[in-house]
């Protein structure tokens, strides 16, 4: 479980986070909805302790998170944004060595390897060095290092760009078979049909704050709107009207 | 410190993979040194041996006016051929080394007792013709001595008269000493080698990993982000110390390639002096790695981090010019002086001097002050967001 209160990150002059709160549930999938630049991924980098926030304060399952409270932090697993691979290294390699780095011993690591390559339909990739892997080759990669340790609280960012219709799929399943074993997600995106098909809760956000979050059909209630699409555009432009005022 | 020597493991690895580094760094760059070193001095030496036994050839312009000359010449073993008159222009245009001139008015000179004139024509700055020369300048003044002699005898006079002052040369130089000028420019090499021998893995340990995206994902795991630097700093200096030892071995064999017996030099660099050697030099691998880390961890991509490596490369190269145009007596104080230390002392090493314990123990004091101390700056460094985020949004 994951909440978040009151964040606030600046850089310069431009307020990125602006008071963004919101709470993700165990066995839930919540989207952070947003146009390019809303401020999603740097939301999402001070959950995963890279960025310091300014203000406001972040609970993981109920224990307030801070950069050094490592055993804390361990129960993130992060695919972010940036998925880049060590192309010398094999698959395998890779993925140990983040499983290393989560201080795990090397026969769990294998085991935890056997599970997730299975899962994740990888089991061909393992012995083979990452240079030269497609896009979707190294986002089961990056999941499965990222997962390694067996986090109950999963935080993917825009983990289907560049992905093909197969891998995508398969991603999908992927989280709701998490979310089926109890897990807390979170997913940000800016992909309507991601949000429709996997999203119980949606937290939209723009301009570095939370427009309104809820369920789906609260969202489109709310909105007027027969489409998330549509609702989408309608509450993202009042907003930005608001702003404007 | 698990997580130190993870990282540490891990870059070695993946360095040791990439055939780019492990040839250009580890290899060829130890290896240039010795390389070079063993060629230009076997190609010198070669060249000074073999002017010194080589026939000697003088084009003389005007041979018929000095007929004893040209016998006491050919009997020291000097082959005459025939120059012209306007010698000047062939040896400008480098068809000859040097010519001699003798001109119409030497017999009548010769007959006065009036000093006979002949004119050697020669480029002084041409270094490949300078022993030849000398050969030609001395068969000259010992046949003008040899001659003046008999002059004096023949008037009753006892030659030794005519020389006022006799210098005898005392050489106090060590056949090791003289040795020392060829093996001087030993240290330079060995503080490039330990330049670039980290210099690939600093970099594509730090900005090589933003590069390719992956300093976000490594970063996120729950480990101060200090041991991770640290591992890769260690990593470096490890490829920097294994270049330098490589160095240090190619020279070994390189020495014994020149026959420096042959020219009256002793060189010794034995097992003892390369260890030695590379006790004295090891403290700076570490100056180097963390140097080439924060740089490179301060470059958004791979090309900028050369850049700045590159000028980096050129550090170690002013303590020994420095010395090499000035060359002063070597002091206490500058054995706490990092780099410049490891010149003096090496310079010293190389030499066959004995290197005081106090000295080598204050080099080691300086340096890895230094050392340390930049590693802690390196280590500090992924704390700053600017270094990690490259794209704040």
């Amino acid at each position: 479980m994951i909440s978040v209160h009151n964040l606030c990150k600046r850089f310069g002059t431009v307020q990125a986070v602006d008071g963004v709160t919101f709470s993700a549930a165990d066995g839930e999938v919540t989207g952070l909805l947003g146009p390019n630049g809303a401020g999603k991924t740097t939301t999402l980098r001070m959950l995963y302790s890279l960025l310091p926030a300014d203000s406001g304060q972040i609970l993981v399952d109920g224990e307030e998170l801070d950069a050094d409270n490592h055993a804390l932090r361990s129960r993130l697993g992060v695919v972010p944004d940036a998925k880049g691979l060590y192309p010398r290294l094999t698959a395998r390699e890779n993925i140990t060595y983040f499983g290393r780095m989560q201080g795990l011993e090397k026969d769990f690591i294998a085991q935890r390897i056997e599970q997730l390559s299975s899962v994740l339909g990888m089991e061909d990739l393992l012995e083979r060095r990452c240079d030269g892997f497609s896009q979707g080759q190294r986002v089961k990669v990056a999941i499965a290092r990222a997962l390694i340790h067996q986090p109950r609280n999963i935080l993917l960012d825009e983990p289907s760009n560049g992905l093909d219709v197969m891998s995508n799929r398969a991603l999908r399943q992927f989280i709701l078979d998490r979310r089926a074993a109890g897990d807390c997600i979170v997913l940000s995106t800016h992909i309507m049909q991601e949000v429709a098909a996997l999203c119980d809760r949606i937290v939209v956000i723009a301009a570095g704050r939370v427009i309104t979050s809820g369920a789906p059909e609260e969202i489109l209630a709310q909105s007027g709107e027969s489409t998330l699409e549509d609702a989408f555009v309608t509450l993202v432009g009042a907003a930005a009207e608001g702003l404007m005022a | 410190m698990n997580i130190v020597g993870v990282v540490f493991a891990k870059e070695v690895r993946d360095n040791l993979r990439d055939r780019r580094t492990v040839l250009s760094t580890l290899l060829f760059g130890a290896l240039l040194g010795p390389l070079i070193f063993a060629v230009i001095f076997n190609l010198m030496i070669e060249q000074q041996v073999s002017q010194a036994e080589a026939q000697l050839v003088l084009p003389i312009a005007g041979a018929e006016h000095a007929p004893n000359l040209i016998a006491y010449l050919r009997r020291a073993g000097v082959e005459i051929t025939e120059a012209p008159a306007a010698a000047e222009e062939l040896v400008a245009a480098r068809e000859i080394d040097f010519a001699l001139r003798i001109g119409p008015d030497y017999g009548t000179n010769w007959r006065a007792g009036d000093p006979a004139v002949v004119e050697l024509i020669a480029d002084t700055t041409r270094r490949q013709a300078a022993t030849n020369l000398q050969r030609v300048r001395a068969l000259l003044a010992r046949y003008s001595q040899t001659v003046g002699a008999q002059r004096l005898q023949l008037r009753g006079i006892d030659p030794l008269l005519a020389q006022a002052v006799a210098t005898r040369q005392v050489d106090v130089s060590t056949p090791q000493s003289r040795g020392a000028v060829l093996v001087g420019t030993l240290p330079f090499f060995l503080l490039m080698t330990v330049f670039t021998g980290g210099l690939y893995l600093a970099i594509d340990a730090t900005s090589g990993e933003k590069e390719r995206q992956s300093l976000e994902p490594l970063l996120i795991n729950p480990v101060p982000r200090w041991q991770i630097m640290l591992g890769k700093v260690l990593a470096a200096a490890l490829f920097s110390s294994t270049s330098l030892a490589i160095g240090l071995v190619a020279f070994h064999f390189a020495m014994q390639t020149i026959p420096a017996a042959a020219m009256g030099f002793q060189i010794n660099l034995g097992w003892a002096v390369i260890a030695q050697c590379f006790l004295i030099a090891w403290p700076l691998t570490l100056i180097a790695s963390c140097g080439q880390c924060i740089l490179a961890a301060f470059a958004r991509g791979f090309r900028e981090a050369q850049a700045y490596a590159s000028i980096l490369t050129f550090v170690p190269m002013a303590p020994s010019l420095w010395l090499s145009l000035s060359p002063v007596k070597e002091q206490f104080w500058m054995t706490a002086v990092p780099l410049l230390s490891q010149v003096v002392l090496l310079n010293s090493t190389v030499r066959g001097d004995s290197v005081p314990l106090l000295w080598l123990a204050t080099s080691w004091l300086g340096s890895l002050t230094l050392g340390l101390a930049l590693c802690w700056v390196a280590s500090g460094l992924y704390n700053r967001p600017g270094l990690v985020v490259s794209n704040p949004q």
